[in-house]
């Protein structure tokens, strides 16, 4: 517990090492919020594309909500990208 | 081996302009505000055009805008809001082009920087939307009644609403102009920041001289990017547009 308040206060008081934190946690987090949208856009265009093969007419409604889940799927993995320039640039 | 060092630009070159009038103030005019403005003077102009001598059969530039009006009703508004959102078209369009516009700027000479890549931009346009959609639903269908079909989803039962209705309400008043914000803002900085990447490693090359054997691979790059960009631009104005129909949709008709 001592040493535990110890490192806690040695971090806080420590500006390299807040900073080198900061750029590890920065790669990090763009890593890990690209992995769920990367699957997520792959499933939304593989579904997509089954609907286009089993009824060609409905291609034109099919591609604009294709897109409009890719957008959406995609804002999370932008959001991710946005908390890395954060803590590397500003952090 | 000597490697030259390539000379990125520190972040704060890349995004903060200096300004040009009323420096260090709130009311700061810098190179995004004037990208903002000319994006809407374009907008303006272009509509202005294609209307003044109206044919039965479009030419040129009437035809070209007439195609951009069709494809904001059909795709948009038909497709999401039904008849009663015809009335929204014009300025689904306005927004639309001008965020088209303001995305399009990233990759025109000379000036290359998308406006959108600032939240000052993006913010200001989601909190417009968000508004709108509020108040729309509210003048629609009544303040209590508004609430009411935008929090509680029909056919639930009543035990499960206590955790339903905290997380539709973050999910439609916080997270969506949120969302909206930070989707347009992250992509075209994304897409700002690639083509900055390429096109120092580009002139690094390029300028030393060393390693120009490989110099093909990062210039073909940046060129295949700026079409992605071009792409990314278009999607992203649409992306935009047609969220602020569904949501307007919403409030609107209450679900289809």
């Amino acid at each position: 517990m001592h040493s535990m308040m110890a490192t806690i206060i040695a971090v806080a008081a420590n500006v390299n090492l807040r900073k080198g934190l900061a750029e590890l946690g920065s790669g990090l987090a763009y890593g890990l919020a690209a992995l769920g949208p990367g699957i997520g856009i792959g499933i939304i265009f593989g579904q997509a594309i089954s609907a286009i093969a089993r009824q060609p007419e409905t291609a034109g409604p099919v591609r604009s909500l294709a897109f409009l889940g890719f957008a959406l799927a995609e804002a999370l993995a932008l959001i991710g990208f946005v908390v890395f320039v954060l803590l590397k640039y500003t952090g | 081996m000597i490697f030259a060092g390539i000379n990125f630009p520190p972040i704060a070159e890349l995004l903060d302009w200096k300004p040009i009038a009323f420096g260090s103030t709130a009311f700061m005019f810098n190179k995004i505000a004037v990208l903002t403005l000319l994006s809407a003077a374009i907008t303006l102009i272009l509509f202005f055009v294609a209307g003044r001598r109206q044919q039965l059969v479009p030419r040129g530039i009437q035809n070209i805008m007439e195609s951009s009006v069709d494809f904001i009703t059909n795709s948009v508004v038909i497709d999401v809001m039904g008849q009663e959102g015809l009335a929204w078209v014009p300025w689904l369009t306005g927004l639309f082009f001008f965020i088209l516009f303001n995305n399009l700027f990233e990759v025109i000479p000379f000036i290359q920087m998308p406006a959108t890549a600032r939240t000052s931009v993006t913010i200001p346009l989601a909190l417009i939307v968000y508004v709108t959609f509020i108040v729309v639903g509210i003048k629609k269908q009544g303040f209590g009644r508004y609430f009411k079909s935008a929090l509680v989803p029909s056919g639930v039962p009543v035990a499960l609403l206590i955790l339903l209705v905290p997380i539709e309400l973050l999910s439609t008043f916080i997270v969506r102009p949120f969302a909206l914000a930070v989707r347009l803002f992250g992509n075209m900085l994304a897409g700002h920041l690639l083509l900055v990447t390429f096109a120092v490693i580009s002139e690094a090359l390029f300028v030393r001289g060393i390693g120009l054997i490989v110099l093909p691979l990062p210039a073909a790059t940046l060129v295949v990017l700026t079409g992605y960009e071009i792409f990314v631009g278009f999607l992203q104005a649409f992306i935009f547009t047609i969220l602020t129909a569904v949501y307007l949709g919403e409030s609107l008709g209450g679900g289809h």
